[in-house]
């Protein structure tokens, strides 16, 4: 099977979903001439042409609405955000049209439109190109919100986003793009909502998405060396949630760390742990953990940085206190 | 604060009393029946609304009747509409019947959204009317997104926006107007300039008087006129509509109009002197409108039939919403998490 990057993923989605529908077209800042700031949209103005790949001003309101007016006529957009930090200055048409128009029509007209980038903290970018607002989004009936951590389900989901009818948020993982991964040669999709169990384990279970994956495979390493088996379940989609992949999980762990970049407040892992509790309570053996980052704005400094954000030794110090060995 | 009189360069033709284009009663009569149904329409709204039958906000165009009626007498039916939440009269003008406009906002099954959307949220995909919106200026760049399609498709429709004055303060409207100028989007941004953003008037809100010359900036085309004759409105938005249909070219077009009632049913009006609204009663476009047709040689028999039929259409609609089922729907349009 090749190996490519979780980069190269995304862009062979859209490429690929391009070719097999005129209807879909990529619009943002940087998408075109300069190839995505990220390098995401690589080599699509040359295949597809101005017409389908069109590169816009500094104007995220003005474009995400462009979107959502030609998806409710039949168009297919899909809306680079440079990162997801600057979907705030577009957050009235993300809520307050795009999740909405569907059921405020009364069922007349479906916006079949995907706004991705990057998302999450990268390295020393500061407060301001730090954030994950997967819990903003993922608050709102009338979006659906993807995060995938690996190559493989980069691509399958995002034409899965693509062919949606009704409007998907997708969060890439800004430092997740040069990550390789075997994906297959042969066209393939991946539903939305449905989870992926990144490693199988017995002893805890933990729920991670997007890049926090990762560190929790890291950790699951660690926690091996001590005969400590973790389960890493990953949602990928987060709404809709996965609820029954994660119950099952726990149901046979009795025990849950949930792991993510944001910040605890309000976070989305406080719903994941609602729902465990909801559906685990008699067989948890212990209380649900949670591993966010530092309630505050991100530092700049690299060891700043470093701590403010979960990793590998929060998630196993969590690990441990389900287990009462600490 | 102190108001300042304002400087404003430049500024576009306002001819408040000049001559009137020529019309039919074939042209007219129409054009007549429709402002007086979107009139009764709103009446009637206004009075189950104060019966408590019609809940929320509620917006009436009374006096702004023309400019709607005026601006989509010049489209074809397959153009695209996108309105505000004061667009009761912009839906029945593109074509939506009364029955579904009034049971919607009675919040009935057989209201046009079903219940789902009221008074501010009208939506109609028969007709090509991409909906009424709730917040002031977002549904300028959706408005340019239905022209993007269209120029993406190149399928010869254009995509009328409307928005008060009050729109042109805010991004959306900033941002979508830009857009539509760089890419050269089949549109027409219709300002309908009420001189009231609730109870603020445009002096208190805007640097300069004239909203048209925001149009500048972008080297758009831009025209500014009063919308007190249906004919005028539709003859001068027709121009704007050919270009966009022609040259995909888009125009900023502001139509200075008034609306004798507050800005929703909860607004007595304090802002606003007697004798002011007084005044714009008295050019009250309804009533300009029929003295029109008696001119252009439609007799009064015929006028009464018309106004008859119209009374009879806004009393079954009002009959329809009150008898009609209650909503019963909330979820078969969201996904299920």
């Amino acid at each position: 099977m090749p190996v490519i990057s979780y980069r190269e993923a995304l862009n062979q989605a859209m490429r690929e979903e391009m070719e097999h529908d005129p209807n879909v077209f990529i619009m943002g800042e940087e998408v075109g001439h300069y190839n995505g700031a990220y390098k995401v949209t690589q080599g699509l103005l040359q295949r597809f042409s101005e017409r389908r790949v069109v590169d816009t001003p500094i104007a995220e309101m003005g474009f995400a609405g462009i979107g959502v007016g030609a998806a409710m006529v039949g168009l297919r957009p899909i809306i680079e955000f440079m990162t997801f930090n600057f979907s705030l200055v577009a957050i009235d048409q993300i809520i307050n049209n795009a999740a909405k128009i569907y059921q405020m029509s009364g069922g007349q007209f479906h916006v079949p439109i995907v706004f991705r980038g990057p998302s999450g903290p990268a390295v020393q970018v500061s407060s301001q190109h730090s954030q994950s607002f997967e819990s903003f989004y993922a608050h709102v009936p009338g979006l659906k919100v993807v995060m995938p951590s690996t190559a493989y389900d980069a691509k399958g989901l995002l034409k899965s986003a693509i062919r949606d009818d009704n409007p998907v948020v997708f969060m890439e993982g800004e430092t997740l793009y040069g990550m390789t991964g075997e994906v297959p040669a042969e066209e393939y999709t991946l539903p939305l909502g449905k989870g992926d169990v990144k490693r199988a384990g017995t002893h805890v279970t933990l729920v991670a998405w997007s890049r926090m994956v990762h560190t929790c495979l890291d950790a699951a390493k660690v926690l091996a060396a001590d005969g400590i088996e973790a389960e890493v379940v990953d949602p990928r989609t987060l709404r809709p949630l996965d609820t029954e992949l994660i119950v099952t999980s726990v149901k046979k762990t009795g025990r849950c760390v949930i792991v993510e970049v944001g910040w605890p407040m309000a976070g989305f892992g406080a719903e994941v742990a609602y729902r465990v509790q909801r559906g685990c309570l008699d067989h948890l053996d212990a209380p649900i953990e949670r591993v966010t980052s530092d309630d505050v704005p991100m530092p700049y400094a690299k060891n700043l940085e470093d701590e403010v954000q979960p990793q590998v030794k929060d998630v196993v110090a969590a690990v441990r206190r389900t287990l009462y060995l600490d | 604060m102190v108001a300042i009189p304002m400087k404003t360069p430049e500024t576009a033709r306002v001819e408040l009393h000049d001559e009137l284009p020529s019309t039919t009663v074939e042209e007219l009569a129409p054009l007549y029946r429709q402002m007086l149904a979107i009139r009764r329409l709103e009446e009637a709204s206004a009075k189950a609304y104060s019966q408590g039958k019609i809940g929320g906000f509620l917006h009436l165009i009374i006096g702004q009747e023309a400019v709607c009626t005026g601006a989509i007498a010049a489209l074809r039916p397959d153009d695209y509409v996108v309105a505000t939440y004061r667009e009761h009269g912009h839906a029945y003008a593109k074509g939506v019947p009364a029955r579904p406009i009034l049971a919607e906002l009675y919040g009935k099954k057989t209201g046009l959204v079903r219940g789902l959307g009221g008074s501010m949220h009208l939506f109609d995909k028969a007709t090509n009317f991409l909906g009424g919106y709730g917040i002031v200026g977002g549904h300028v760049p959706i408005a340019a997104g239905a022209a993007f399609a269209s120029k993406y498709r190149g399928d010869g429709r254009v995509t009328l926006c409307f928005f008060g004055e009050g729109a042109s303060t805010i991004g959306g409207f900033a941002e979508g107007l830009s857009l539509a100028a760089l890419w050269k989007l089949p549109i027409v941004l219709i300002c309908e300039n009420n001189q009231y953003s609730m109870g603020t008037p445009l002096y208190r809100s805007l640097a300069v008087e004239d909203v048209s010359l925001r149009a500048l900036a972008h080297g758009m085309p831009r025209d500014r006129f009063d919308g007190d004759d249906v004919i005028k409105v539709k003859r001068r938005i027709a121009e704007a509509v050919e270009r966009a249909r022609e040259t995909g070219e888009p125009t900023l077009v502001e139509v200075i109009t008034y609306r004798f009632r507050g800005h929703s049913m909860s607004d007595p009006g304090l802002y606003r002197t007697k004798d002011e609204v007084e005044e714009w009663r008295r050019r009250d476009p309804l009533n300009r409108c029929r003295a029109r047709l008696v001119e252009v040689g439609m007799d009064e028999a015929a006028l009464t039939a018309l106004e008859d039929d119209v009374k009879a259409e806004i009393e079954d609609a009002v009959r329809f919403a009150e008898d009609s089922p209650a909503a019963d729907d909330y979820l078969s349009y969201v996904e299920k998490v």
